[in-house]
C-alpha cells in the first residue's frame, strides 16, 4: 500500500516581521487527558512525568510536555513515535479518558521580542513574567479562536488550536505583528 | 544664515508657546492655502491666521467660531482629508494637528461658509422649538417614509460620510497593569510618577499629544521652581525612562466598563505628514487595571447670555492655552466675561502679550483683592457685578453691551473678540459611566464622585479639588493605596491661580423673561428657551428634557451644557438640583472612529473561515462553495457548462446509479468516554443505547428539556465504554455545551468524559452500488461483506495505510460508507479513493445533492425541517424514542399535553399535482384557496426540491395533524397561481429501504 501523505494545515509557512517569528509546530502526539485523582499518579508514570495538579502549569520531560487545562483535564504531547496512547492504555488505576486529539490541533510557535504584544492584539490574558511565566499554560483566546497558549521561553510560546482555526490565528497574527 | 521665515499668521505673538517658527507646515481650510507651526492643532493655526468663523450650527445655521481649545469643543468640527480615501468628518478642529498637507473643510454650510442658504432658519427659529420634529413630523402617518424620514435624514447629522474603503489599518492591545491614570496633567503626572516608583505596572494616558494639562497653559504656575511645562516634561521624560510604565499621549480613555475595564484610543499616525504604512492608524487599548485613577481635570463652563454663539466669543481658558501654548491671540480687542477667578490671569497673560482688554466683566461683586490690584497695576477696567446683555457682528463679534447684574444702565464695548467663563464643570464622565453616583455640592455648583461601584478613584479638578496644592496631595494618597510603600513628597507648588466663583444657568438677558437666543448647547443648538419650552410642555425628569431638547446628546455628551440645562430646568421645575438629577454620561467619551472599534476584524479577519481537510481538492476540482455557519462546503461540482440544477441532478443520479464521494468532515464529533457513558448517552438522547452492541451505529434524537428536537445524529459504540457521537455541522458546539452543562451542573458524580474530536477526523462519505467495489481493494483489517458488516456497524482497520474508523452508514439510501481518517491524511485518502473510483463512475457530490438524496429519503435536516417547535413525533421519528426509558432529556416535556394531544404540526411528504412544479421553501399551506383572506394557514414547506432520479419535485412539509391526512390535496398560495399539492409518505425513493444492503 502507497504511503498516505499527511498535510497539516499550516504546513511550508514561515512569517518574520517587526520582532515576531510565526513557525508551524512539526507533527506530534496530543492526548485530551481526562482523569479522577485516584488515576494521576499512575498515569502520571506511564507518561513519564507528574501530571501538573496547580490551574495553569506544566510539566515538562524528555519533550513530554502535560499541561493542566482543567480540574480534571491535562493536554499532554509528545514527540511522534512515543507512543502516548498505549503507555496511558496499560494504567489500570482509576479511571480516566484518553483521546488522540492529534490532528483535530494543531500548533504554532510565536516568538521574538515583540511577541507578547502580537499576542495580546487578540489574547485577553495578562501575559508578563511574574504572571505567566515560562511554563504556564491557559485555554484562552486569540481574537474569535480557541487556543491552549503554552509558554516556553520568555519571548517564546507555542499556539495549539483547531486545525481549521489555524489560518484565522496565524493570519490574524500577522496583521497583529504588524502593529505590534 | 537664518532660516527662511513663513508666515504662520499675523496673530503669533513671538516668544510665546511651545512651538518653534522654524518647524512649519502648510494646509488647506475651504480649499485655500495657511501655513501653520508644526504641532499647531488646526483650531490655533486658523486663529493664527484671524480666522474664528469656522462653521455653521446643527440647526439654526448660524455662523460660528472656535470655542474652546480640546475635545469639549462644540463648534470647530471638520471634514479632515489626508487624501481621497482617507477622510473622516467632525473632528474638532481643536484636537487635530496640523500636518503638512491636511485638507480641512467646514461642515453644515451650502454653498459657503459666509454664505450659507440654510441660514434662514436662523430666522425661522420661533418655528424651530425644541420638539420640532416631534410636533411637526407626526402625521399622517403614511408621509413618513416618503417625506418626513428623507427631510430629517438630509438636514440632521453632521457632517459627510467617506465615500471609499479605508485603506488604513487599526490595531487592538490587551494591557493589564495595577495602575492606569487617566489624564496626563499636574494630578495623573504626579499619581503615576508615585505609583511608578513601587516597579508596579502603570499606564497614564492623555488625549492631547503632550502631557501637562492645564500646565502646559498657564504663565505664572511654579512646580519645584519649574515652570509648569518644564515639570510636566521632565515627569514625563521620568516616566518614558521606566520598564514598568506605559506613557501613552494622544489616547483618549473613552469607555470604562466592568471590573476596571477601560478603552482607549490611540491615536499613532493622525499627525504624521507622512506615515509609515506599517503604523497602524490608531490602536484601541483594552485595558484592565487593579486600580484606576481618574485624573481628568474639569471643563470650563461657558456663560449663557443672547447671542452667545457669534464667531470670535471664545473660553476664557481656550485663549490662555492658544497664547501660552501656542503663541497666538484670539484678536485685538479683547474683553472678558466671567465670574470665575481662573479667567483674569487670562486676561493679563492676553494684556503683557500687547493685546487691548477693554475690560473685565464680572457677574460678581466681590472679587479676590489680588486679581483686583494686579488688573489696576496693568491698567485693565474692571465691571464689578456686570453682564454681558447684548452681543453683535454677524460673522464676528464686534460689540458686546454690558449692563449692571442689578439695573438698567447699558453700555456698549467694541471688541473683536470676547472671553468668558461661568466656572469649571469637573470631567466625571468616564466616573459615571463605571456606574459611580454624583453627588451635587451645593458651595461649587458642581457634581462630585460620591459612591464607587468600581476600584477607582478620582483625583484633581476631576473630584472638585481645584487648589493645585490639594490635587497633588490627593494624587499622591491615591497612589499609595493603590501600590503601598511610603508617602512620596508633593512638589512643591508656587503661584497656583485660583479657579474659585462659578455661574450655572442662565445669566443676565437670558432670563425666563426674555426671548432671546442664550445657548446652552452649542452643538445641538439648544437655548435657555428650549429648556423652560420642555419644561412647560410637561417634561419633568432631566433625562425626559434631555431628550426632548437634545440638550448634551450625541458626540457633545453635554461637556459644556449639562450643568446649565439643568440649573434652567430646576429653576423652571422649582426645585433644587440635586432633586432634578444628572442625565447619565454614555461611553464614548468623544467620538471614536469604527475602524478603531473594529480593529483587526476585518477583511480575511472579520471572521474565522474554516476549510476542511479536503477543502484544497474540491477548489481544484471546480467546487462551488456555500457557507455553512464558518465553514466552506463544497456545494456542487459543476462541469464545463453546467448550471447548478444540471450539475446537482447529475451528482444525484450518478450516486444512485454508481457511487458519489462527499465530504463530511464537518459532522460535530464528540467521543464519550467512560464507565457511565452508556448511561449518559441514555440521559442525553430519546434513543435506548443499553443494547447497542459494540460495533453497531445507531441514529439518535436529541430533546431540549421542552420535548423540541435539539440535535441529532449517527452513534457508534466503539467500545463498552466509548462512543463516537456525530452531530449535525451547525450543531456541534452547542450539542457539546448542553451536554457538559448537564454533566457538570445534574449528574457531576457520573463518570463519563467528553472530548469534541470534530477536527480530529477527516470524513469521506463513499454512497452508491458501487461503494463497495471501489474502497475494498484499498482496507485492511475489515471484512466489508455485508455479512461481517452489515448496514449501521462500525469497524477499525487501515484505509490506504491509515487507521479509521469505517462506518457502513448512509444519509442517502444507497449502500454506503462513512471513512473516518485522521485529518491531516483526509486529503490523501479521499485521493487515493479518488484514483480507483473515478474510472467506476465514482462522482464527487456536494452539500446540495446530499440534501436532495436525503430529502428523497425522507430523512430530517434538524433546523430545516425543525425549527425548535418540532417533537420527534411530530418530525415522523418517534421511533427513535425507547418507549421503556424512565428518564431523557425532555421526557416530562413530550408529555404536555399540547405535545401530545391534536393539531400538532407534522412532517409530511408533498407531491405537487403537476410533477414538474418545484415548490418554494417556506411557502404556505391552505386547505381551502377560496376563503377570504385573512386564510388560515395549515402548514408551510420545510424542504423542496427536483428529483431527477424520480423524475418529479419532491418536497416535505409540516402540516396540522399531517400524519392523519395522507392522500389529502392541499394548496399553496403563490403571487401568481395557487399550486396543488397532495400528503404523501416523505419517502419518496426506496420506500422499503433495501437499497442500503447493497
Amino acid at each position: 500500500m502507497a504511503n498516505a501523505l499527511r498535510i497539516q494545515p499550516l504546513e511550508d509557512r514561515v512569517y518574520g516581521n517587526n520582532g515576531v517569528i510565526l513557525q508551524p509546530l512539526e507533527a506530534c502526539e496530543r492526548i485530551s487527558l481526562r482523569a479522577e485523582d485516584k488515576a494521576i499518579a499512575g498515569l502520571g508514570k506511564a507518561i513519564g512525568l507528574a501530571l501538573p495538579k496547580k490551574p495553569g502549569t506544566s510539566s515538562e520531560k524528555n519533550g513530554i510536555i502535560a499541561m493542566w487545562i482543567g480540574p480534571d483535564e491535562w493536554f499532554v504531547t509528545a514527540p511522534e513515535g512515543t507512543g502516548l496512547e498505549a503507555k496511558i492504555d496499560k494504567v489500570k488505576t482509576g479511571l480516566y479518558s484518553a483521546v488522540s486529539i492529534n490532528h483535530r490541533n494543531t500548533g504554532l510557535t510565536i516568538s521574538g521580542k515583540n511577541a507578547v504584544n502580537a499576542l495580546n492584539s487578540g489574547c485577553p490574558r495578562d501575559l508578563s513574567l511574574t504572571v505567566f511565566p515560562v511554563g504556564a499554560c491557559s485555554r484562552t483566546m486569540i481574537a474569535k479562536a480557541e487556543v491552549i497558549l503554552y509558554r516556553t521561553d520568555e519571548q517564546e510560546f507555542r499556539v495549539e488550536c483547531w486545525r481549521s482555526f489555524s489560518d484565522y490565528v496565524w493570519k490574524y497574527l500577522m496583521d497583529a505583528a504588524r502593529s505590534a | 544664515m537664518s532660516a527662511p521665515s513663513v508666515n504662520t499668521g499675523a496673530n503669533r505673538v513671538a516668544g510665546k508657546g511651545r512651538l518653534s517658527p522654524a518647524k512649519t507646515v502648510s494646509f488647506t481650510f475651504d480649499g485655500k492655502s495657511y501655513n501653520a507651526m508644526e504641532g499647531d492643532t488646526l483650531a490655533s493655526a486658523l486663529l493664527a491666521n484671524g480666522i474664528h468663523l469656522v462653521g455653521r450650527s446643527f440647526k439654526y445655521h448660524r455662523p460660528r467660531g472656535i470655542l474652546g481649545a480640546g475635545p469639549e469643543e462644540p463648534n470647530a468640527l471638520m471634514g479632515i482629508s489626508r487624501d481621497k480615501a482617507r477622510f473622516q468628518p467632525n473632528v474638532r478642529a481643536t484636537c487635530q494637528e496640523v500636518f503638512d498637507g491636511m485638507d480641512a473643510k467646514s461642515q453644515n454650510r451650502f454653498p459657503s461658509l459666509e454664505f450659507d442658504v440654510g441660514a434662514v432658519n436662523d430666522g425661522l427659529g420661533r418655528f424651530f422649538p425644541a420638539g420640532f420634529y416631534y410636533k411637526t413630523f407626526m402625521w399622517p402617518q403614511s408621509a413618513w417614509d416618503k417625506l418626513y424620514e428623507p427631510i430629517i435624514r438630509r438636514a440632521a447629522g453632521l457632517g459627510d460620510s467617506p465615500t471609499e474603503a479605508d485603506p488604513d489599518h487599526y490595531a487592538n492591545r490587551f494591557a493589564h497593569c495595577e495602575v492606569l491614570v487617566v489624564g496626563g496633567g499636574a494630578a495623573g503626572l504626579t499619581a503615576a510618577k508615585a505609583a511608578a516608583a513601587s516597579g508596579k505596572r502603570v499606564i497614564i494616558a492623555d488625549e492631547n499629544p503632550i502631557m501637562g494639562g492645564s500646565l502646559l497653559s498657564d504663565s505664572v504656575v511654579k512646580l519645584n521652581g519649574k515652570t509648569g511645562s518644564d515639570w510636566a516634561a521632565s515627569i514625563v521624560s521620568e516616566l518614558e525612562a521606566m520598564d514598568n510604565v506605559t506613557v501613552l499621549p494622544r489616547t483618549t480613555a473613552f469607555g470604562y466598563y466592568n471590573h476596571n475595564m477601560v478603552t482607549l484610543a490611540e491615536r499613532v499616525t493622525e499627525h504624521m505628514a507622512n506615515p509609515d504604512p506599517e503604523l497602524p492608524r490608531e490602536r484601541m487599548w483594552q485595558v484592565r487595571a487593579e486600580k484606576v485613577i481618574l485624573a481628568t481635570g474639569a471643563i470650563e463652563r461657558h456663560l449663557v447670555f443672547p447671542d452667545n454663539d457669534r464667531p470670535g466669543i471664545m473660553m476664557a481658558s481656550a485663549a490662555g492655552t492658544f497664547l501660552n501654548q501656542y503663541g497666538v491671540t484670539p484678536g485685538a480687542n479683547v474683553a472678558v466675561y466671567t465670574s470665575c477667578d481662573s479667567a483674569w490671569q487670562v486676561a493679563f497673560d492676553l494684556k503683557e502679550a500687547g493685546v487691548n482688554i477693554p475690560a473685565i466683566i464680572d457677574q460678581r461683586d466681590a472679587i479676590d483683592d489680588a486679581l483686583l490690584a494686579r488688573a489696576a497695576e496693568l491698567g485693565i477696567t474692571v465691571k464689578k457685578a456686570h453682564a454681558v446683555t447684548k452681543t453683535r457682528g454677524r460673522l464676528r463679534v464686534k460689540e458686546i453691551t454690558i449692563e449692571p447684574v442689578n439695573g438698567v444702565s447699558s453700555e456698549a464695548i467694541p471688541v473683536d473678540c470676547l472671553l468668558m467663563s461661568g466656572g469649571w464643570t469637573p470631567s466625571v464622565h468616564l466616573f459615571s459611566q463605571s456606574r459611580g453616583r454624583v453627588k451635587f455640592d451645593e458651595d461649587s455648583g458642581t457634581f462630585l464622585p460620591d459612591i464607587y461601584t468600581e476600584d477607582c478613584v478620582s483625583v484633581g479638578c476631576c473630584n472638585g479639588t481645584m487648589d493645585m496644592e490639594a490635587a497633588l496631595a490627593e494624587a499622591l494618597t491615591a497612589a499609595k493605596e493603590a501600590v503601598g510603600g511610603r508617602a512620596r513628597k508633593a512638589p512643591k507648588v508656587e503661584n497656583a491661580s485660583s479657579m474659585n466663583g462659578f455661574k450655572i444657568g442662565s445669566s443676565k438677558g437670558a432670563g425666563p423673561e426674555d426671548f432671546t437666543k442664550a445657548f446652552v448647547d452649542f452643538q445641538n443648538d439648544v437655548t435657555a428657551k428650549d429648556i423652560r419650552l420642555a419644561v412647560r410642555e410637561g417634561f419633568q425628569s432631566i433625562e425626559h428634557v434631555k431628550r426632548y431638547t437634545t440638550n448634551g446628546m450625541a458626540s457633545d455628551q453635554g461637556k459644556m451644557s449639562n450643568m446649565h440645562g439643568l440649573a434652567i430646568a430646576a429653576e423652571m421645575l422649582d426645585k433644587p438640583i440635586p432633586e432634578v438629577g444628572l442625565t447619565t454620561f454614555r461611553s464614548p467619551y468623544t467620538p471614536v472612529t469604527f475602524g478603531t472599534l473594529v480593529e483587526h476584524n476585518k477583511g480575511e479577519l472579520f471572521d474565522v473561515t474554516r476549510r476542511t481537510p479536503m477543502y484544497d481538492w474540491a477548489a481544484k476540482h471546480g467546487a462551488a462553495f456555500e457557507d455553512v455557519g464558518n465553514w466552506k462546503r463544497a456545494w456542487y461540482f459543476p462541469k464545463a457548462g453546467e448550471d447548478m440544477h444540471a450539475a446537482v441532478n447529475r451528482e444525484c443520479v450518478a450516486t444512485r446509479k454508481a457511487a458519489g464521494i462527499f465530504d463530511a468532515s464537518t459532522l460535530g464529533k464528540i467521543e464519550v468516554v467512560g464507565p457511565d457513558a452508556v448511561k449518559f448517552m441514555n440521559m442525553m438522547y430519546t434513543n435506548p443505547w443499553d443494547k447497542l452492541a459494540v460495533g453497531r451505529c445507531r441514529y439518535g434524537i436529541m430533546c431540549r428539556e421542552d420535548g423540541f428536537v435539539y440535535d441529532d445524529g449517527v452513534v457508534a459504540r466503539m467500545a463498552e465504554d466509548r462512543f463516537h457521537v456525530t452531530t449535525t455541522t451547525g450543531g456541534a458546539p452547542r450539542v457539546l455545551n448542553m451536554m457538559e452543562d448537564y454533566l457538570q451542573t445534574e449528574f457531576p458524580e457520573w463518570k463519563v468524559w467528553l472530548t469534541s474530536t470534530s477536527e480530529q477526523w477527516a470524513v469521506i462519505a463513499v454512497q452508491g452500488p458501487k461503494a463497495r467495489e471501489i474502497i475494498e481493494p484499498l482496507v485492511e483489517g475489515i471484512d466489508l461483506s455485508n455479512e461481517a458488516m452489515p448496514h449501521m456497524s462500525v469497524r477499525e482497520g487501515k484505509i490506504f495505510g491509515i487507521p479509521t474508523r469505517l462506518m457502513k452508514v448512509s444519509f442517502t439510501g444507497e449502500a454506503g460508507f462513512e471513512i473516518n481518517v485522521p485529518a491531516d491524511f483526509g486529503q490523501s485518502v479521499w485521493e487515493a479513493i479518488w484514483e480507483r473510483g473515478e474510472p467506476m463512475g465514482l462522482t464527487p457530490y456536494g452539500t446540495e445533492a446530499m440534501h436532495v438524496m436525503r430529502a428523497e429519503k425522507g430523512f430530517i435536516i434538524v433546523g430545516q425541517d425543525t425549527d425548535g417547535t418540532v417533537t420527534p413525533q411530530d418530525a415522523a421519528v418517534g421511533w427513535a424514542i425507547g418507549k421503556k426509558k424512565a428518564d431523557f432529556v425532555g421526557i416530562k416535556g413530550l408529555q404536555r399535553p399540547d405535545l401530545i394531544g391534536k393539531g400538532r404540526k407534522e412532517l409530511v411528504g408533498l407531491k405537487t399535482i403537476d410533477p414538474k412544479i418545484v415548490l418554494e421553501e417556506g411557502a404556505q399551506i391552505v386547505d381551502n384557496p377560496n376563503h377570504p383572506i385573512p386564510m388560515p394557514m395549515i402548514g408551510h414547506v420545510t424542504s423542496s426540491y427536483w428529483s431527477e432520479v424520480l423524475g418529479h419535485s419532491i418536497a416535505m412539509a409540516l402540516v396540522v395533524d399531517g400524519h392523519s391526512r395522507m392522500g389529502e390535496t392541499l394548496h399553496v398560495p403563490m403571487p401568481d397561481s395557487v399550486i396543488k399539492v397532495e400528503i404523501c409518505s416523505p419517502i419518496f425513493y426506496d420506500p422499503k429501504g433495501e437499497r442500503t444492503n447493497g
